[in-house]
C-alpha cells in the first residue's frame, strides 16, 4: 500500500501517441498505452484518499482506489478483478470514457494538480490482463459459474448497455442470449467508434470474455422484426433487456440536404467501420471519395467522422459549428487530437444551404455567420445570426453529425411500451424497468445519444434488479 | 439460421436468378413488401433484396436478382448447398393490404418478382388483381405462369412486340384505367423510370399509386439514412418508413441521382472481380 508521507508528483505521466502526421494517414490506434514503468509511476501518484470521490464519479462505481492500490503492489490480477467486478468492458472504458468529467474530474489530486490518469491505468490493467480468464473474478475458480437451470434473459442489441447486463447476469449463472440486428456484435463499439480510437480487436477480446462466461450472441436478429418481445417471453425468457441504441440520424432540415455527397455521420462511419471501407476494394463496401469535407456538429461523433475522412484521403476537413470552441460537446482530448492531425475548426458558422451541380452532387455549403448571445436552456451561449453575413465553403462531401432520434423498429412492434415525450423508452431510473413488467431498458434508447459508460451504468442497474428478482 | 441455398434456378440465362434460401425465422414473419439485407461472405457488402416469396412451413424465403455489380456477380457463383454469410429480416413496412376491389399490379423487369408477392397478398385479401408486366422481349418476362394462375387477368407488354402489346406497360395501364370501372389502387414495382412513368399515367385519374423504392441501403434498420428520399416534401427513410410510398408524392429525380452515388467504385469493384474470376478459370 502507498506510504503516508510521499512526495506528490504534480503532473500526470504522459501517454505515448502516434505522431499526428503519420496517424492522419492510418487507422491504427492513436494512443499507445502505458508501459509497466509508466503505469507504476502514475499509480504511485494516487493519494489513496480515505473518502475516494473518484469512485462516486464513476457511473458503474468502480473501486478505483483499490485497483490502483493493487497496481502499486504489482498485483495485476487483483487490479483487474477490482475493475471487472463492476465493469464488463474495462478495455473499452479505459479508452472511450470521458474520464475528465467522471472519475478524474472527481479526483482530489486534480483540485491542485493534475488528476491521476485513472482511464489510462484502467486501460493498462485491462490490456495487460486480457489474456486471462474472466471467470476467476466471479467464482474464485478458473471455471465459469454453473448455469442455473431454467433461468434465461434476452438482451436486444449488443452495445455497451446490453454487454454490461450480459456480463453481470452470466457471471451469476444466468443464461444470457444477446440478439443483434447487424452482422457483428458490439453495437456502437463496432459500427460507430473508429478503429484508431478503439481497435476492433479490443472489442473482440471483451466479447470473448463474455462468451467464456456463457453469453451467446445471435447476429442478424432484428428486435421487433425477426423476433418480438412477446416471442421471447413465449420462448421462456424470464426477462428482456432493451438496449437498441439511439438509431435514426437527425438531419439539419436545410435545403439541399439530400444531394449526393451529404451523409449522416452514422452512414459514413458505418461504411468505414462495420463495412471496412478503408480496405475497399478488398472489402466490398465503398465510402464516398472526397477532397474537401465539411463536418456539421462538434460532438465526439463529429470528431470521429472528421478524423476518419482525413484517413480516407481527404485533402481538407473542417468542422463547421455554430457556437464557439468552448461550447463544443466533444471531449477536449478528441478535439485536440483532431486539430493536431490537421482538421480545421470553423466556429460560429451555421449551415444554411447545400448547393449541387447539374448531376445533383454537392459542391458547396453556404453558412450563416454567428456570434454568441446569452446562455440558452442547455447552459451554453446561444448562437445569434449576424444578419446578412454569409460565406460559401466549397466542398464535395458533407457529414452531418448533429445527433439521433429514437429508432422506430422495436417501438412500433411493441405498442405497449411506454415512451417519454421525446419518443424514447420510459424506464424507471432506479431499476430500468419499462411499462411492461420484466422488460428493462437502458442506454441511448432511454436517454438519447449519450456516452458508452452512461449506457453501461444503466445496464448495470437493470442487471442488478433482474438478478434480484431471479435469484 | 443457416442461410443455405436450397434451390437455385436461372430464370433468364446469364441475367436473372432465383434462390430459395433456408431462413426459418425470417420466413415465419415475412409479409408481402418486406425485404432482407444480405451479405455474401465476410468481405461482402450488405445489400437489400425484396422477398419475392416465402414458405413459413418449410422455413424458406425466395429472392430474385439481376446481376448488376460485384455482389450479385458473387451471388451468381454460389451453388445449391452454399451458404450466405448473413441474411437479416424481414425488414421494412409490409404492403398495406385490405379488401378494396380491383388492384392493378404493374411489374417491370426483376420488379415482377417483388410484385408477385404483393399480388399474392391482394388476391388472398379477396381483391381482384389485374397484373400488368413488361420486358424488352418475351424471353425476359418473369413469373408469367405464376401470375396467370394467381390473377384472373395478366396483361403483357414487350418492347419488341414478341408477346402481348408492343410498347410499354404504361400504355397498357392507361388503357386499363380508361376501360375499367373502378380501380382502387395501382401498385408499381420495377426500374425507377418505369415507376415514375406509371405515376404520370395514374395521376390524371387520381388513382392511388404505390411504388416500392430501391434506394441504396447500408444497415437497412434505420440507422444511417443512406436510403432517405423526399416524399411529399418530407425526408423519409425507405428502410423503416417504406420501402413503399405514395408514388404521386415521391421525388423521383432525387432518387435517381442518389442511386448513382457510388457508380465509380461499383465499376471498379466489378472490374476487379471479373478479372479475379478470369484468373481462376472463369468460375
Amino acid at each position: 500500500m502507498a506510504g503516508n508521507k510521499k512526495k506528490i508528483i504534480r503532473d500526470r505521466t504522459p501517454m505515448l501517441l502516434q505522431d499526428p502526421q503519420v496517424r492522419a494517414g492510418n487507422f491504427e490506434e492513436v494512443a499507445l498505452g502505458y508501459t509497466r514503468e509508466q503505469a507504476l509511476i502514475e499509480a504511485g501518484r494516487c493519494l489513496q484518499c480515505k473518502k475516494p470521490t473518484c469512485q462516486d464519479g464513476c457511473p458503474v462505481n468502480i473501486d478505483i482506489r483499490w485497483f490502483i492500490a493493487c497496481l502499486v503492489d504489482e498485483d495485476l490480477e487483483g487490479a483487474f478483478n477490482a475493475i471487472r467486478r463492476t465493469n464488463s468492458l474495462p478495455a473499452v472504458c479505459g479508452r472511450v470514457c470521458p474520464q475528465e468529467t467522471q472519475c478524474e474530474g472527481s479526483c482530489v489530486l486534480g483540485k491542485k494538480y493534475e488528476p491521476v490518469a485513472i482511464g489510462r491505468l484502467e486501460r493498462y490493467v485491462a490490456d495487460t490482463y486480457a489474456a486471462r480468464s474472466p471467470c476467476e473474478e466471479v467464482t474464485d475458480l478458473s471455471v465459469c459459474a454453473l448455469e442455473r437451470e431454467g433461468l434465461k434473459v434476452a438482451c436486444i442489441g449488443s452495445g455497451p448497455s446490453s454487454l454490461t447486463v450480459a456480463g453481470y447476469l452470466a457471471g451469476r449463472g444466468i443464461k444470457v442470449d444477446v440478439f443483434e440486428a447487424l452482422h457483428e456484435p458490439g453495437g456502437v463499439l463496432i459500427y460507430g467508434i473508429p478503429e484508431f480510437r478503439l481497435p476492433k480487436s479490443v472489442v473482440a477480446g471483451e466479447l470473448d470474455g463474455l462468451r467464456r462466461l456463457g453469453v451467446t450472441f445471435h447476429t442478424n436478429w432484428v428486435g421487433g422484426k425477426t423476433v418480438t418481445i412477446q416471442d421471447l417471453f413465449d420462448q421462456g425468457y424470464n426477462a428482456v433487456f432493451i438496449g437498441v441504441g439511439a438509431g435514426l440520424p437527425r438531419f439539419l432540415g436545410v435545403s439541399g440536404e439530400n444531394l449526393v455527397g451529404v451523409f449522416s455521420a452514422n452512414e459514413y462511419l458505418t461504411r468505414v467501420n462495420l463495412g471496412r471501407a478503408y480496405d475497399f476494394p478488398n472489402y466490398d463496401t465503398p465510402a464516398y471519395r472526397a477532397r474537401r469535407v465539411v463536418v456539421l456538429g462538434a460532438g465526439n461523433v463529429a470528431m470521429d467522422a472528421a478524423r476518419t475522412a482525413l484517413r480516407m484521403g481527404a485533402e481538407e476537413v473542417s468542422i463547421v459549428y455554430r457556437r464557439s470552441e468552448d461550447e463544443m460537446p466533444a471531449r477536449r482530448e478528441e478535439i485536440e487530437h483532431a486539430v493536431e492531425e490537421g482538421v480545421k475548426i470553423r466556429c460560429l458558422c451555421g449551415p444554411m444551404t447545400f448547393h449541387g451541380d447539374e448531376r445533383g452532387r454537392l459542391n458547396a455549403l453556404t453558412v450563416q455567420k454567428m456570434e454568441l448571445g446569452e446562455p440558452d436552456e442547455s447552459g451554453r451561449c446561444a448562437p445569434v445570426c449576424l444578419e446578412g453575413e454569409t460565406e460559401q465553403i466549397s466542398c464535395d462531401m458533407a457529414i452531418v453529425a448533429v445527433g439521433t432520434r429514437p429508432n422506430p423498429i422495436l417501438l412500433e412492434a411493441t405498442p405497449d411500451l411506454g415512451l417519454n415525450k421525446w419518443g424514447y423508452v420510459e424506464a424507471d431510473p432506479e431499476t430500468g424497468e419499462t411499462s411492461i413488467p420484466n422488460v428493462f431498458a437502458g442506454g441511448d434508447i432511454v436517454t438519447g445519444a449519450a456516452t458508452v459508460i452512461s449506457a453501461m451504468g444503466a445496464g448495470r442497474r437493470a442487471a442488478k434488479e433482474i438478478a434480484k428478482r431471479l435469484l | 439460421m443457416s442461410y443455405e441455398i436450397l434451390k437455385k434456378e436461372e430464370l433468364i440465362p446469364g441475367q436473372t436468378t432465383m434462390l430459395v434460401i433456408d431462413a426459418p425465422q425470417i420466413a415465419q414473419k415475412a409479409k408481402p413488401g418486406n425485404f432482407v439485407m444480405l451479405r455474401v461472405n465476410e468481405h461482402g457488402e450488405r445489400i437489400p433484396l425484396t422477398i419475392a416469396d416465402c414458405d413459413a412451413k418449410n422455413g424458406t424465403i425466395t429472392i430474385i436478382y439481376l446481376v448488376v455489380g460485384k455482389t450479385t456477380a458473387k451471388m451468381n457463383t454460389l451453388k445449391e448447398g452454399d451458404r450466405f454469410a448473413d441474411v437479416c429480416g424481414p425488414l421494412g413496412k409490409p404492403t398495406h393490404i385490405e379488401k378494396t376491389g380491383t388492384v392493378v399490379c404493374v411489374g417491370g423487369g426483376t420488379g415482377i418478382a417483388a410484385m408477385h408477392h404483393i399480388a399474392k397478398g391482394h388476391v388472398e385479401a379477396g381483391n381482384r388483381v389485374i397484373a400488368v408486366i413488361g420486358a424488352r422481349s418475351k424471353n425476359l418476362l418473369l413469373f408469367c405462369s405464376e401470375l396467370s394462375s394467381l390473377c384472373p387477368e395478366v396483361r403483357i407488354a414487350t418492347d419488341d412486340g414478341s408477346e402481348g402489346h408492343k410498347g410499354f406497360v404504361t400504355e397498357v395501364l392507361k388503357d386499363l384505367l380508361e376501360t375499367e370501372d373502378e380501380v382502387a389502387e395501382v401498385v408499381a414495382i420495377g426500374p425507377v423510370p418505369m415507376m415514375e412513368a406509371v405515376c404520370r399515367v395514374t395521376k390524371p385519374f387520381g388513382t392511388k399509386t404505390t411504388v416500392s423504392l430501391n434506394s441504396i441501403m447500408v444497415d437497412g434498420i434505420g440507422m444511417c439514412g443512406a436510403c432517405r428520399c423526399t416524399v411529399g416534401g418530407q425526408t423519409l427513410f425507405a428502410c423503416v418508413d417504406g420501402p413503399e410510398f405514395d408514388g404521386h408524392k415521391v421525388d423521383f429525380a432525387e432518387l435517381k441521382a442518389r442511386l448513382w452515388q457510388f457508380t465509380e467504385q461499383e465499376a471498379e469493384s466489378t472490374e476487379m472481380f471479373s478479372k479475379e474470376c478470369r484468373c481462376h478459370g472463369g468460375e
